[in-house]
């Protein structure tokens, strides 16, 4: 009987797509097997529409001990036996329906994946987008319940969470972005596989009993658009971080046990994806039995088993042997351990209810969803968005002091402490540079070294430019490792866009990934792992193209790092990638002036990531060499709100002497690329000159860190009423 | 001086407590499983922070009744030098081996951040290493840590010296504005009658060295190792 339509969006299929799976079954496929394929291939799964453009990211280091793709993570080899797991991943739409639990799962469901490989998670990073809190009471609802429930999950498992971002456009409004990030170490090399070794591995569930919870969260939630939030809670699924904790503890221990071949997070799609995909990249068949697995609930038939999405459970392949000590271990952390199936030699999955066959499918094309290429070429309106000057609107009706005093109170310039100070940044004690500055440096424990992480990406510039704008979210991502000293060594990237089947989002998709593509080529660095989230929409509207870069860096010396802040009264303030202080007006485009002042946002945004690699080799040096007191960033906001953050953080004013040209908007305000602020004392300057001729670096003097004001020119905004602005900015716009 | 760390279900600091006693301090040191009873190996004993039992009910009601704590209890009787942080002053609240209680905190948001303490009370077994008055900058991570009785155990508390560390701002002023959680009397921590149970609600182990933002919890465990040496004396 041919499948009804209604069934198949249910699952989210198209007609087209169920007639390949007939065609490559050779028949019709079954409940339960429709159920798997809708799981193995939705967008959230089988990256549909993503694959063929993520194989075009560089993958490849010296450094690189688990390739992109390969396992739930990518790995990366940082010296004296230590490698990190690193990976971002959205739970955008759960987070729309239910932003307390949908955030909260994301960050388990990262965690996971990093465990996974054996690594110890050390570290959390969140990047947020929301519409504009002001604006909007459901917004505030949504940062609220957002921020809440990463807080009460993060903090309860004892992983640190140390940056990220939190930011604003009504492009985001009715779907927010929530990507975590999980970084982790791997000590002594030792790195698990998400596979079975031989034919006779068990596979065994452990963690939490499975419910109802979740069923068609990846075909649901994440791959399509949807109206009516309500109706989709229930594929929303419930955390349990404390279990998540026990779990965590549990299973590094497990690894350490002979015998224990495979480890498997269960993830979207629950048991489907996680038991089929491990087979596959086993190369092995998989028997397994639904009545096996611990329920929640009575009466769950086999497709909710394979499609629950319940949280904080593993899957380990484990040889019979070392079973008995399986058990016993994970009975001392008061969990389950149970035995649900087993690999042999073969190709496809069987999947029992006690005696009976459900079904007997092939691996092959469960695994192997359909690849959509496209090409799409660019909008008119961009053209037209484009080719607008950006400093048309000309000088609003306010003074440079006041209009800094308004930029440093917008929701995205204005201080994040509300929001980090809720999550634990302390927890096991490695962290040297706390959130609220520009990457946060851990340092390895037994070592002299420390990794330093961040996120970046301005969805405005994307949405101006997707090719250049992607570029600019790496090189911004690797800025802020070079601000506080650090080599960038590898990339993660959360790719969140629209409707993938709409030109304009097709052309998006492309530009983004060719611009990370162009820009991590550049740095030399591999994108090791990441994520796709598409159909972010709401009434119709995509968001801004927002591809998320996590990036990872490497310092020598712990000890030699900068900060933000400004620390010494009479220290010299520079800027590094300028010869002349100010920028002329074209960068102005995707400026937050604009969108502030103007409620704009147009103008072509560039790059030179020639300059901007030299501009990062030279802060880097600098920062090891000791010359620095203070090192920051130059990006949302521009040079007067870089100058201000480290003028507010170090509690010290500063005197920028140039004079201000006619159109101080752009000079205060434009956000060219390639910029850092620096400050060091007087004696040292000669020795970063010279650095910065070597390099081949343009540098020019701004003045001098001191006084109770920040002034440029004839412009002075007391230090008392910047801080304000931008302590208590975020609170006041969220406030409502 | 050989500290014992709990470690129950949910518990985190225990990583964090072992390296700041066992690899800055110099200290014998190792994990005691909830699920033990015999720690005579031990010198001081150490409820770490944390989310034991994932704090689902009051923090540390479950953790209370792990077996372990009937020999912490005795080891507390026998006068032998416990310390709770945060869930681990919520454990020994539960148990009864101090007074009060943790509600959360009075803006019911959890907060992470650096405050200072100001020593109240030098020349006890965990504040020895310090002069009174004494400020120490340590950070907090807990939703509730708003310690709260009813007056008389306040006044108690308070007349018998029992308050060893109080919220202050940089310059050792207490104030409303220095107290991060609503506790009264911005008490930070507490100690029992006897002198021997100390609970607080910020980390001093995440105060151990100055790269991490400074080692001034060291104060607290140094001072417990000096009073162990001179009891021996």
């Amino acid at each position: 009987m041919p499948v009804s339509q209604e069934t198949l969006s249910e699952i989210a299929l198209s007609r087209a797509e169920y007639e390949a799976i007939v065609d490559r079954l050779g028949r019709e496929p079954g409940d339960l097997e429709l159920g798997l394929f809708g799981a193995l291939w939705s967008e959230h799964c089988g990256y549909k529409h993503t694959k063929p453009l993520l194989r075009r990211l560089p993958g490849e280091s010296s450094r690189l001990l688990v390739a992109p793709g390969a396992e739930n993570a990518g790995v990366i080899d940082i010296g004296d036996g230590l490698a990190i797991a690193m990976k971002i991943e959205s739970h955008n739409h759960p987070s729309a329906v239910e932003p307390l639990q949908g955030a909260a799962t994301g960050v388990g469901g990262i965690v996971r994946d990093i465990f996974a490989m054996g690594a110890r998670p050390i570290a959390l990073l969140d990047s947020l987008r929301f519409g504009m809190p002001d604006q909007d009471e459901r917004v505030r609802y949504l940062i609220h319940g957002v921020v809440g429930g990463i807080s009460w999950y993060g903090n309860c498992i004892g992983i640190p969470n140390v940056g990220g971002e939190t930011s604003f456009d009504r492009s985001y409004a009715g779907n927010p972005l929530v990507n975590a990030m999980c970084v982790g170490l791997i000590e002594n090399a030792r790195i698990m596989s998400a596979t079975a070794k031989n034919p006779g591995d068990l596979l065994v569930l452990v963690g939490a009993d499975t419910g109802r919870d979740g069923i068609h969260g990846a075909s649901g939630l994440a791959s399509r658009t949807f109206g009516e939030q309500a109706e989709m809670r229930s594929a929303v699924q419930v955390g349990n971080p404390f279990l998540e904790k026990v779990l965590i503890e549990a299973c590094l221990k497990a690894i350490e046990i002979p015998g224990v071949n495979g480890m498997q997070d269960c993830g979207a799609a629950g048991l489907t994806s996680a038991a089929i995909e491990m087979a596959e990249r086993s190369g092995m068949a998989l028997r397994l039995d639904v009545a096996r697995v611990p329920r929640r609930e009575d009466g769950m038939t086999p497709y909710e088993v394979m499609l629950s999405e319940s949280q904080e459970r593993m899957l380990l392949a484990v040889e019979e042997r070392a079973v008995a000590a399986v058990t016993a271990l994970f009975e001392d952390w008061d969990l389950d351990a149970t035995v649900i199936g087993e690999f042999h030699n073969g190709s496809a999955v069987a999947i029992y209810d006690g005696d009976e066959l459900v079904s007997e499918t092939p691996i092959e094309p469960l695994t192997g969803a359909p690849e959509y290429s496209f090409s799409a070429p660019k909008p008119e309106w961009l053209t037209g968005l484009q080719s607008t000057d950006p400093g048309a609107s000309g000088l609003p009706g306010v003074t440079p002091a006041e209009a800094l005093s308004r930029m440093l109170a917008s929701p995205n310039i204005a201080s994040k402490r509300p929001v980090f100070r809720q999550y634990d940044h302390h927890v096991q004690t490695n962290t040297v540079v706390e959130p609220g500055g520009d990457a946060a440096v851990l340092r390895l424990k037994g070592t002299t070294r420390a990794i330093a992480i961040s996120t970046d990406c301005n969805g405005r510039l994307c949405y101006l430019d997707p090719r250049i704008g992607a570029q600019i979210a790496v090189a911004e991502a690797c800025r802020n490792l070079a601000c506080v000293g650090a080599e960038p060594l590898a990339l993660t990237d959360g790719l969140n866009f629209g409707d993938p089947e709409t030109a304009t989002v097709q052309y998006q998709l492309t530009e983004c990934v060719e611009g990370i593509r162009e820009a991590a080529t550049a740095f030399g660095i591999p994108v090791v792992s990441g994520n796709a989230s598409l159909y972010n929409e709401s009434a119709g509207k995509a968001i801004f193209p927002t591809p998320i870069i996590g990036a990872l860096g490497l310092l020598e010396d712990a000890t030699k790092h900068a900060t933000i802040s400004f620390k010494r009264e009479g220290d010299v303030i520079l800027l590094l990638g300028r010869a002349q202080p100010w920028d002329g007006v074209e960068t102005l485009a995707g400026s937050e002036f604009n969108a502030v002042f103007h409620d704009e946002a147009n103008g072509q945004p560039v790059i030179d990531l020639d300059l901007e690699l030299r501009v990062q080799e030279l802060c880097r040096s600098a920062v090891r060499a000791s010359l620095l007191n203070s090192a920051h960033d130059c990006s949302d906001g521009g040079l007067a709100v870089s100058v201000a953050e480290s003028a507010v953080t170090g509690g010290f004013g500063a005197q920028v002497t140039a004079a201000l040209p006619q159109r101080w908007d752009a000079a205060l305000f434009g956000e060219g690329q390639s910029r850092i602020i620096v400050s060091l004392s007087e004696e040292k300057f000669a020795e970063l000159r010279a650095l910065a001729g070597k390099l081949d670096v343009p540098i020019v003097r701004l003045g001098t860190v001191g006084g109770d004001a920040i002034e440029f020119g004839d412009a002075s905004l007391p230090l008392a009423i910047a801080a304000d602005a931008w302590e208590h900015g975020f609170e006041r716009a969220t406030a409502g | 001086m050989k500290f014992g760390i709990v470690v129950f279900p949910g518990t985190w600091s225990e990583h964090d407590t072992y390296y700041a006693v066992h690899d800055v301090l110099g200290q014998p040191a190792r994990l005691v499983w909830h699920k033990e009873t015999d720690i005579s190996d031990c010198d001081a004993i150490v409820l770490p922070g944390g989310f034991s039992y994932g704090d689902y009910l009051r923090c540390g009601a479950i953790a209370r009744f792990s077996p372990v704590m009937e020999s912490v209890r005795e080891f507390a009787e026998r006068g032998g030098p416990v310390i709770g942080i945060c869930n681990g002053f919520q454990v020994l609240c539960e148990a009864g081996l101090l007074p009060g209680a943790l509600i959360r905190n009075e803006h019911l948001e959890f907060r992470c951040e650096w405050v200072n303490l100001r020593v109240e009370r030098a020349g006890t077994v965990f504040t020895n290493s310090a002069v009174q008055g004494q400020l120490l900058r340590v950070p907090i991570s807990h939703g509730e840590g708003n310690w709260q009785a009813d007056d008389d155990t306040v006044r108690r508390v308070e007349d018998g010296g029992q308050v060893l560390l109080r919220y202050a701002d940089a310059d050792g002023n207490v104030s409303g504005g220095s107290n991060p959680n609503g506790s009264i009397n911005s008490i930070a921590g507490l100690m029992s009658e006897q002198g021997n149970v100390l609970g607080l609600m910020p980390h001093p182990e995440k105060a151990c060295e100055d790269l991490i933002g400074g080692a001034d919890g060291n104060v607290l465990f140094d001072s417990m190792i000096r009073s162990a040496a001179t009891a021996t004396l």
